[in-house]
């Protein structure tokens, strides 16, 4: 089965809170660019079936786009096309 | 009021898991296996398309490709299969704080003290289960009962992804109707023992006299009535979240021997271990159980008398394996300084042999499998031409080797508790 999506694994900036949660800030895309998260709207333990892999699932909005970001220690990736 | 425990198992958990880390392989069917260009290589592991089309555990990676000629053979991801079972781990501890895991891919949870909370044992099954599926991306089958055997039975009967709800009233017409070899504890020795005298369903032997059972199979007759009559009440053991592995439901098998001149040196006491270890693991097999822990028993000429164990790194019947263990534990413990009267060889912490196969991290289980077919040929041959048929070389043209310690001496019995 053809599969248009890649597991793209990406450098991070996050926040370790007291508490143990770990909350991404800003994602550093190959190519230069760099994307603030504006806002979390989920997070849990989760798999990406698209590209395969299983962490703790991050929905972020990014510049008005929901983006799954996973962290799968020691790695962050998301789900590139 | 009734306890209500639910018994998970994730389905075909080592193939599951690598086909969430390929999405490419949706659709096709999957083996775990040892290492292909290892021309000896054997399956481990497969999912339902492989099963379909006829894998199966255990055989040679050329067969299951013959079979299924598209077959994708992947080798095993040991860590990663760790992570899910801890991961799961902590979902079933979000309903109870008891949690026995049998092997790493199955568990049982006690959720009586958390009904009230949850709601019925089928309701936690399914919030356990579809929090499996959305954060491990696993399919399982939960088992729910009153008993754990019956619990353990309720997620075998129906797979994959499916709950089966077992109760005081419906437990005759599922349970009853289906095979002896279903039943935890039944294994392949047992089962043709019960076949042998008419008992061929799980009804057959609730209905069988438990004085018949007792005087063919010992206590484990007893133990296996009560199992098919609904009356297992052992409990859901308490672990520690961070530990992996089994643990013991049935307790030991020994044999020890007074030998005919004392023991003074190492080659002499290899020889015993050896002819007591073989009896202790056949009868061991013949249980259809593992062990955990082997432990040995010295008794020196002046009659001091002493006794030590260690636990095995994964469950084993395997002669090799617990003879190995056994003389470890003599050279760890004892010099002799003094000559050696009697010597005793212990299986002890013993879990059935159908506890889910146990992959270590050093990828030896296609060694143990294949030493495992030894020892049952072996064991056929004893049974059909006496115990002297096949002797392992240290046990020859030495006077000590007539010594036949599984006929001539007394094995204790299997305890329960
Ligand atoms: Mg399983």
């Amino acid at each position: 089965m053809e599969n248009k999506y890649t597991k793209k694994y990406v450098k991070v900036i996050a926040e370790f809170e007291e508490d143990g949660r770990i909350i991404p800030l800003r994602i550093f895309w190959e190519d230069g660019r760099v994307f603030e998260i504006d806002r979390i709207l989920d997070v849990r333990p989760g798999v990406s079936r698209k590209v395969g892999g299983q962490g703790i699932r991050y929905l972020c909005r990014i510049l008005n786009k929901e983006v799954c970001l996973f962290y799968e220690e020691p790695r962050w990736y998301v789900e590139s096309k | 009021m009734d306890r209500v425990i639910l018994h998970s198992d994730m389905n075909s958990f080592y193939a599951s898991v690598e086909c969430l880390y390929h999405p490419e392989f949706q659709g096709l069917p999957v083996a775990v296996g040892g290492n292909p260009k290892n021309r000896h290589g054997i399956i481990l592991a497969k999912n339902q398309l492989a099963r379909e089309a006829g894998v199966k555990t255990g055989e040679a990676l050329w067969e299951a490709r013959a079979k299924s000629p598209q077959l994708i053979i992947v080798e095993p991801n040991f860590e990663r299969y760790l992570k899910f079972s801890k991961m799961a781990r902590k979902i079933y501890y979000r309903y109870s704080e008891l949690v026995e895991p049998f092997g790493l891919d199955e568990a049982w949870i006690d959720v009586t003290g958390s009904t009230h909370i949850y709601g019925s044992g089928e309701a936690i099954a399914r919030k356990i289960s579809r929090e499996i599926q959305s954060e491990l991306g696993l399919t399982v089958s939960i088992g729910v009962s009153f008993n754990k055997i019956f619990a353990k039975f309720g997620s075998d009967y129906k797979k994959p992804d499916a709950i089966t709800v077992i109760t005081r009233e419906n437990y005759q017409e599922i349970v009853w109707e289906r095979g002896v070899g279903e039943l935890l504890y039944v294994g392949r020795s047992t089962g043709k023992k019960l076949m042998k005298y008419g008992i061929y369903t799980i009804g057959d032997l609730a209905k069988s006299s438990m004085d018949f059972l007792k005087c063919q199979l010992g206590k484990m007759g007893v133990i296996l009535w009560d199992f098919a009559n609904g009356l297992d009440n052992s409990p859901v053991k308490w672990f520690d979240e961070n530990y992996n592995g089994n643990e013991r439901v049935i307790k030991s098998i020994g044999n020890s021997i007074t030998t005919p001149r004392d023991i003074e040196n190492t080659k002499d006491m290899k020889l015993v271990m050896y002819m007591l270890t073989e009896s202790v693991a056949m009868r061991l097999r013949e249980t259809d159980c593992y062990c955990q822990t082997v432990a040995i028993h010295i008794r020196t000429k002046e009659l001091r008398s002493f006794t030590r164990q260690m636990k095995l790194s994964k469950p084993s019947d395997l002669t090799g394996e617990i003879g190995e263990a056994a003389i470890l534990l003599f050279n760890q413990n004892y010099d002799f300084s003094s000559p050696v009267r009697s010597l005793g060889v212990r299986a002890a912490d013993l879990v059935p042999n159908t506890v889910p196969i146990q992959l270590d991290l050093f990828g030896h289980e296609e060694e143990r499998i294949r030493q495992g077919r030894l020892d049952i040929t072996i064991d056929g041959l004893r049974k059909r031409y006496g115990n002297h048929s096949v002797r392992r070389a240290v046990t020859i043209g030495d006077t000590m080797s007539c010594m036949d310690p599984k006929k001539d001496h007394v094995i204790y019995p299997l305890r329960y508790f």
